[in-house]
């Protein structure tokens, strides 16, 4: 019995000993196999560099034209991103401020233009179940043919100064000119001087909202507009429940068919579309951006200089294979796009968002003398980079190839004597 | 002995460098300067409520581009009825939504 349990306990030893012989040996296999796989990747990642190495050499002994190219491709870029940046960062900031607006306006209109409203409207909606205020609202506009400028003349709902001092945006001051006395000259409607001391009460951090406003008292604004009493430019209402707000615009409709209800929803909407980069005055200066890099990728796209072909022709008579000559140009597409893109998209980000976008400004202000000064919040996403690496750096490194596989695929000896 | 550093190394320093001074701009900068902007927004945001303001004063050559959202249809074509748009920030705006899906 003992002899037997000896055995087995041998065979047992032996059978593990060999157990751990088989592991031990495909462990080694296994080793050996990735040693294998490190050092193909490693080879494949040499290749990659020497790939790179012989790329940027070859880019450096066209320096001039390839620094050149470098520059087109990055002002693109540049252009590209601002235009993105910059409507994207307006649009935030749209949404953000206007969010304060009132609920809803009531204007009136006269034959499709927007009109003057008898104040005794007020009481007419307030008695429309789910108001909870209506107030008339006084403004209009002033132009001072000295500055050449538009001017935004408002009365504040509780404004405490006297009749002949006015409350200024930044933006007033900067633009007006030459003050008399320290005072504003103004003309009223029917030509009589006013004089009006102006305060600057607003900074240049709300100048986006407020950089043309000239606030003023109800007597001091009708003299100056010729809005007569009982009248005033359109209504805010203030409603209970914001989800109302439709019921108590056909409601108003109904009771006024004269006039016009402005939801908030329809402000903010107005300012959404208008920054949307795919619409309003954005897709205009997008277009002139992507207009260019297409040309600019075109002409790229229709042919290599002789000298590349005879490259090109050389290379190949000195044994490389076709895939070695694209991937040599797809190198060099990746360098030079790459480059660009980081250019390009750092320089924009500073003109949007350190400098205010001084490019746009002339777009913006149009015919216009008065423009308000102001810092955008920073805020760039993944979507708006994506959307840039996809409109720019993918076709460049892929329209770099075909001109080069077009020549790659022919005989190097038509190619150098051609 | 001068050592020579491969053309490759080298751009894929300068890459790293220009991609994370990218980054930093991108993602670090705006909250270095979050609180001075929270500041101006919540003074905006103030005076647009007190005021009852509606819009942006960005283009302040016509009242219809001054006020884009007060404005009624016809304001950019008033002069007479075959009138153009003439104001340059006018033309940049499109027409209404539900125009255009006609």
């Amino acid at each position: 019995m003992g002899n037997v349990e000896y055995e087995l306990a041998e065979t047992a030893e032996i059978n593990a000993e060999n157990n751990n012989n088989d592991i031990s040996l495909c462990a080694l296999c296994e080793r050996e196999k990735q040693s294998r796989k490190f050092l193909s990747d490693m080879k494949w990642i040499e290749r990659q560099r020497a790939f790179m190495d012989f790329t940027l050499s070859s880019l450096w002994r066209r320096k001039v034209r390839n620094l050149s190219l470098l520059l087109v491709y990055a002002l693109v870029i540049f252009l590209l991103s601002s235009v993105i940046f910059f409507a994207h960062a307006l649009r935030k900031e749209a949404e953000a401020i206007l969010e304060g607006s009132p609920q809803m306006i009531v204007q009136r209109t006269v034959g499709g233009r927007h009109s003057l409203i008898p104040i005794d409207y007020v009481e007419k909606i307030d008695q429309i179940r789910g108001t909870s205020s209506v107030k008339p609202r006084l403004w209009g506009y002033y132009y001072h043919p000295a500055s050449r400028s538009n001017y935004t003349i408002m009365v504040p709902e509780n404004y405490s100064r006297t009749d002949d001092i006015v409350e200024t945006g930044a933006g007033v001051l900067r633009t007006w000119g030459a003050l008399w006395d320290g005072k504003l000259y103004l003309k009223a409607h029917d030509g009589e001087a006013i004089f009006l001391k102006p305060i600057n009460t607003m900074t240049d951090e709300t100048d986006l909202v407020s950089a043309d406003l000239i606030l003023m008292s109800e007597t001091t604004f009708r003299k100056i507009s010729g809005v007569p009493e009982g009248y005033a430019t359109d209504l805010t209402v203030r409603i209970r429940n914001e989800r109302e707000c439709q019921t108590i615009a056909r409601k108003i409709v109904q009771v006024l068919p004269d006039t016009r209800p402005i939801l908030k929803e329809e402000i903010i909407r107005t300012y959404s579309s208008l920054f949307d980069w795919r619409g309003g005055y954005v897709i205009v200066l997008l277009g002139g951006a992507v207009l260019a890099f297409f040309i600019f990728a075109w002409d790229k796209a229709t042919g290599l200089s002789a000298e590349e072909k005879t490259e090109i022709g050389i290379l190949k008579g000195i044994g490389w294979d076709t895939s070695d000559v694209l991937m040599m140009k797809f190198w060099e597409g990746v360098v030079i796009s790459l480059t660009a893109f980081l250019l390009g998209v750092i320089t924009a980000y500073v003109h949007v968002y350190f400098v205010s976008a001084p490019l746009f400004e002339h777009a913006l202000k149009g015919w216009a003398i008065l423009y308000p000064k102001f810092t955008l919040r920073p805020a760039v996403n993944a979507y708006q980079l994506a959307i840039l690496f996809f409109l720019t750096v993918v076709p460049y490194t892929l329209i770099t190839i075909v001109p080069t596989w077009k020549v790659a695929v022919t005989d190097p000896d038509v190619v150098m004597r051609h | 002995m001068v050592m020579v550093v491969r053309k490759s190394t080298g751009f894929l320093i300068v890459l790293l460098v220009g991609g994370l001074f990218m980054a930093g701009l991108l993602f670090i900068h705006p909250h270095l300067q979050r609180d001075d902007y929270e500041r101006g927004l919540a003074k905006r945001k103030h005076l647009v409520r007190e005021l009852q303001l509606t819009d942006l004063c960005l283009f302040t050559e016509a009242r219809y581009t001054r006020h884009l959202s007060q404005a009624d249809l016809h304001s950019p074509f008033q002069d007479y009825p075959m009138a153009f748009e003439h104001f340059p920030s006018g033309s940049l705006v499109l027409p209404p939504e539900h125009l255009l899906k006609k």
